[in-house]
């Protein structure tokens, strides 16, 4: 497959969704696991629409750019809530870190 | 077969290697700010991609709004422990391994899927083109939002107004441990006032360009959350705690108003959500508009994050 800019983006996609993924799974702070959550996401939006720009001079098709943006108003309502819920937690047990992180 | 460009190698490499310090940088300031940069880079990707309305949103709500949330959140935490770094064990292994592996599975696979697919498929661009000049906008992502996939947009509002209420039935936020009731500065009064009136008149702009160009209802209404979490930040405005009859119906117009127009035209005979290709342009400026109005609320109540718990304070109607 021809390289173009959009392929290009589309392994910027796949990098950022997994370094987001490891990010979630493997950072013990709650704040860093919701930031690794939007890079996450981020890098997923990227291939929904990295692949709607590949029409040589013709405009992209837009239905990925509506779902994409749909996405990121959900991320923002699911990152404000995992915020609330993080500092609910973070009053409750008196620390960010969970308890098997942090007593090993 | 064009080369990439070396703007977008460059960008690419950036985002990634931002993400990368987001993660391994042990003070969560530092990484809040560089997830905020890396938002604004990724606004950069998207109009690289010919996605303006994606970008003008990433940069409103991924970049800007995300960030203030984290660093709100940030202030408000008691427990600084931004500095912890855990030592690897050995029994830290059995988590990073098999997750290693995950993620080189889950690259291997979609590389392969996406890669895989036909260089210069429409997808749905064809079918677009077709409906749009009944669709009531020539912004092919405002047609695809507010017309044919109109239903979407209208549960993700509810996903917005499902936020908020899970975010306000928490019950009172804990108070932040360091007083914070100190008058704001006159930079930042003076700032509000300079800024204010020009974010509502650049999300009005928004609005309005919206039918036409890129732009639209979830941006401005992103841009006037922005004046007023300032407004708020200031201390000008009271943070919304949405037990009050006035707020709460501001969370909720946009939805009303978008499932009225949407169960309306069925009157007329036409199917949940058609609307008649007459008053398509109306209907859809008059939800945008609401709609704008709404979001803007809910993100500054998602901002605030729920009712401060004040000794003194005496909750009246309190659920």
């Amino acid at each position: 497959m021809e390289l173009q800019a959009a392929t290009w983006y589309i392994f910027t996609g796949i990098a950022l969704s997994v370094i987001g993924l490891l990010g979630i799974t493997l950072s013990g702070h709650l704040l860093r696991k919701i930031l690794s959550l939007n890079i996450m996401s981020s890098g997923v939006f990227l291939l929904l629409v990295a692949p709607a720009d590949r029409l040589f001079e013709r405009a992209p098709d837009p239905v990925p750019h509506a779902m994409v943006l749909t996405g990121i108003v959900v991320a923002v309502s699911a990152t404000a809530l995992a915020l609330a819920l993080a500092r609910r937690i973070a009053t409750a047990s008196h620390q960010h870190v969970p308890e098997e992180d942090a007593g090993e | 077969m064009p080369p990439v460009p070396i703007f977008d190698v460059v960008l690419g490499v950036t985002l990634i290697g931002v993400a990368v310090r987001v993660l391994m940088t042990a003070d969560l300031f530092q990484a809040i700010v560089l997830f905020i940069v890396f938002g604004l880079l990724m606004s950069l990707a998207w109009t690289r991609l010919h996605a303006v309305d994606v970008a003008l949103a990433e940069a409103a709500i991924g970049a800007g709004l995300t960030g203030a949330l984290f660093l709100n959140a940030l202030a408000q935490s008691e427990h600084r422990d931004t500095r912890v770094a855990a030592r690897p064990t050995a029994a830290s292994f059995l988590v990073h391994l098999p997750m290693l592996l995950l993620g080189l599975a889950f690259a291997i696979i979609v590389g392969h899927s996406l890669l895989g697919l036909p260089g210069d498929a429409a997808g749905l661009r064809d079918v677009v083109d077709a409906g749009i000049g009944r669709s009531g906008a020539s912004n092919p992502v405002t047609a695809v939002l507010l017309n044919f996939r109109a239903y979407d947009t209208l549960l993700e509002i509810a996903v917005l107004i499902l936020a908020v209420a899970g975010v306000c039935s928490l019950g009172p936020a804990p108070a932040p441990s360091r007083g914070t009731d100190s008058p704001p500065g006159p930079v930042l009064l003076g700032l509000v006032r300079v800024v204010v009136p020009l974010i509502g008149v650049v999300a009005g702009y928004l609005l309005w360009i919206g039918t036409t160009a890129p732009g639209g209802a979830l941006q401005a209404g992103a841009v006037l959350a922005a004046a007023g979490i300032l407004l708020v930040v200031s201390g000008i405005a009271r943070a919304p705690t949405l037990r009050t009859w006035p707020e709460r119906a501001l969370v909720v117009a946009g939805f009303t108003a978008f499932l009225a127009v949407s169960l309306g035209v069925m009157v007329g005979g036409h199917h949940f959500l058609e609307y008649p290709p007459d008053w398509a342009s109306h209907l859809i400026l008059l939800i945008e508009a609401l709609l704008t109005v709404s979001v803007a609320a809910i993100l500054v109540a998602l901002f605030a994050g729920g009712a401060t718990a004040h000794p003194s304070a005496s909750s009246s109607g309190r659920e």
